[in-house]
């Protein structure tokens, strides 16, 4: 290449920077005003669903509506989700207690004993099963559990909300687990540790409020969920007296509700809602706050 | 061994004992016996799906994909509708959550605000993926389909001989079950397009502004292209999500088992047909529905495997 083919070039360049800094760039500030609008239009729909939620949700929160039974179809403004209050904690509380010591093991071997391809190809599964549609959990559990066991129970709810835990746990376990430094572990193994004293005594306990946050988030999201409820643990008007029959939940009796023309019962699906909604948001909040101060 | 090493006083350093090794090595087999379950669980959804759909995948065979009624009387089962109806809502839901989402990515990963500001709106943003499904179609039942009424009416009248508008709106359907779809997609398309933007070396961008592009000049030609592959990963991801998305879809989409054109007509998706029929199915009738839901599985599946192998590629970029 030639000196004058350089020259012509940076001859063009200049010309191409001088017309674009000539006066204010309407193409940018135009572009810049887009990405502000569909900022705007992604948050109208978060401030629209909690402004209604609250309000429509708040007016009908008495002692009421914790304490006492669904109401039947005709009677305004009495009874409460008591039973679908109970029901969703106890379903919750199973799906935890099956899948965190599942889930827990799981991302130690991922990330502690593993190597090679395997733990990719796990991670890999992992994250696909989290992708599966909570609806299918739900199908599933159904197959296995429903049909067996020949009722609808709150058993069967907990394990689907479970299944649908379980990659959440790996994953956030996981992730947690590696960010403990690895001198931490060498120390360990220095000091004459077993790995399994190294495991249990030393990186899981350094990695446990990270860890806690995860678990904490992954079951406020099962609280809400509906679709794998649907048919394992269906609903029931009554209070719950045995695990092995059809449990009420929160998110159930909104669906249940909302979906009627009665207007006693809309709206204590907005009360229910209300709740589920402050669960979900609260713990969101609380775990953002927590993470923001980091162990290492 | 252990008498060839000795601490620094001279006493040897005693084996580990028995019940030590013995308890390592029982601890990593559980471990790793527990991780494998956890891919066994994903295999185990599908085949056992797969099982209890056998009945319907013998007697319907492929026919059951392209047929369209769901006549449990006849015993008369095809999916066509509610597969027509779950791509079409998902796409619809993309169509409008892709731009909006992008924009949001690059408004609060550039530095238009304060970066306190950017934290909270990008916190807000995350919070629409928080929000229960069940909470979203209540809502729009009670809020956003009313709203559309007007909407919907003047679609219709002024557009109406374009088939997507071809009927008049009655409230649950199409229409509405897709908006209600892009805000709960919204969040994840924003955040993987935003974490791919974010993660991008910051030498392109003083590249490309050394060069005199204008901020956007290099937001087009630079890093949009740079993040492309994260931004279809997350795209592919909201798909999945999409897809199968059940209860606030179910709430608004009418469940009609007939295959419409017209957006504003009631209509269907295979997760809501699962939603509102399973718990009263008879026998065949949910051995139908759990081909429908194999083929939700399948479709998924193809979806998520896609984008995983996407949005890993683009860690790794990372």
């Amino acid at each position: 290449m030639t000196a004058t083919d350089y020259r012509s070039r940076a001859d063009r360049a200049r010309r191409a920077i001088a017309e674009q800094t000539s006066g204010p760039s309407y193409f940018d500030l135009f572009w810049t005003g887009v990405a502000g609008f569909f900022t705007l239009l992604a948050l109208i729909p978060l401030v629209l669903v909690l402004v209604y939620v609250v309000i429509r949700g708040f007016s009908r929160l008495n002692w009421a509506a914790f304490t006492q039974l669904p109401p039947p179809p005709l009677a305004p403004d009495q009874g409460g989700f008591a039973n679908a209050l109970i029901g969703t904690l106890i379903m919750v509380g199973i799906g935890a207690l099956v899948s965190v010591p599942f889930g827990v093991l799981a991302a130690i071997y991922l990330s502690e004993f593993s190597q090679g391809q395997v733990p990719r190809w796990i991670r890999f599964a992992t994250n696909v099963l989290s992708g599966v549609p909570s609806i299918l959990m739900g199908v599933f559990i159904y197959g296995l559990f429903v049909i067996t066991t020949g009722t609808y129970s709150a058993v069967a709810g907990g394990f689907a909300l479970g299944v649908l835990m379980l990659p959440i746990i790996v994953r956030t376990t996981d992730e947690s687990l590696q960010i403990v430094p690895k001198q931490v572990r060498w120390a360990a193994i220095g000091m004459g540790a077993s790995k399994f004293q190294t495991v249990l005594r030393v990186v899981l306990p350094a990695a446990l409020p990270a860890i806690a946050t995860g678990l904490t988030l992954a079951v406020a999201r099962a609280a809400g969920e509906t679709a794998p409820l649907l048919f394992t643990a269906l609903f029931s008007q009554y209070w719950l007296d045995s695990l092995f029959q059809p449990t009420a939940s929160l998110s159930v009796l909104v669906y249940n509700f909302a979906t009627v023309p009665y207007e006693g019962q809309q709206r204590l699906a907005w009360a229910a809602a209300l709740i589920l909604v402050g669960i979900v948001l609260l713990t969101s909040i609380l775990a953002r706050w927590a993470t923001r101060k980091q162990i290492y | 061994m252990a008498s060839s090493t000795s601490s620094p006083k001279g006493k040897p350093i005693e084996a580990r004992s028995q019940r030590s090794q013995w308890s390592d090595r029982s601890f990593t087999w559980l471990t790793r016996i527990l991780a494998f379950g956890v891919a066994a669980v994903l295999v185990f959804i599908g085949v056992q799906v797969a099982i209890d759909a056998m009945p319907a995948i013998r007697r319907y065979g492929l026919e059951f994909l392209v047929t369209s009624s769901w006549n449990p009387v006849d015993d008369a089962y095809g999916a066509l509708p509610m597969i027509y109806g779950t791509l079409v809502s998902s796409l619809i839901a993309l169509v409008l959550a892709v731009p909006i989402g992008v924009g949001t990515a690059l408004f609060l990963s550039e530095d238009f605000l304060p970066r306190p500001v950017r934290t909270v709106l990008s916190f807000m943003v995350e919070m629409l993926a928080a929000i229960p499904s069940v909470v979203y179609g209540i809502w729009g039942i009670f809020v956003l389909i009313p709203f559309l009424d007007p909407i919907g009416g003047w679609l219709h009248q002024n557009l109406g001989w374009i088939p997507l508008f071809g009927t008049t709106y009655r409230g649950p359907g199409m229409l509405p079950a897709a908006l209600v779809l892009t805000v709960m997609i919204l969040p994840i398309i924003t955040a993987i397009a935003r974490d791919s933007l974010i993660s991008l070396p910051p030498a392109l961008r003083q590249a490309a502004l050394g060069m005199g592009a204008t901020r956007w000049t290099a937001i087009f030609r630079v890093l949009i292209p740079a993040a492309f592959s994260g931004i279809v990963g997350g795209t592919m991801l909201a798909l999945g999500r999409a897809m199968g998305e059940t209860m606030a879809v179910t709430m608004l989409i009418g469940n009609s088992n007939d295959l419409n054109v017209s957006i504003l007509a009631p209509a269907n998706t295979v997760a809501s047909l699962l939603a509102n029929q399973f718990a009263e199915a008879g026998d065949l009738q949910i051995a139908a529905l759990m081909y429908a839901g194999l083929v939700l599985f399948g479709l998924t599946l193809v979806v998520n495997i896609l984008a995983e192998m996407i949005v890993q590629r683009v860690n790794v970029y990372k």
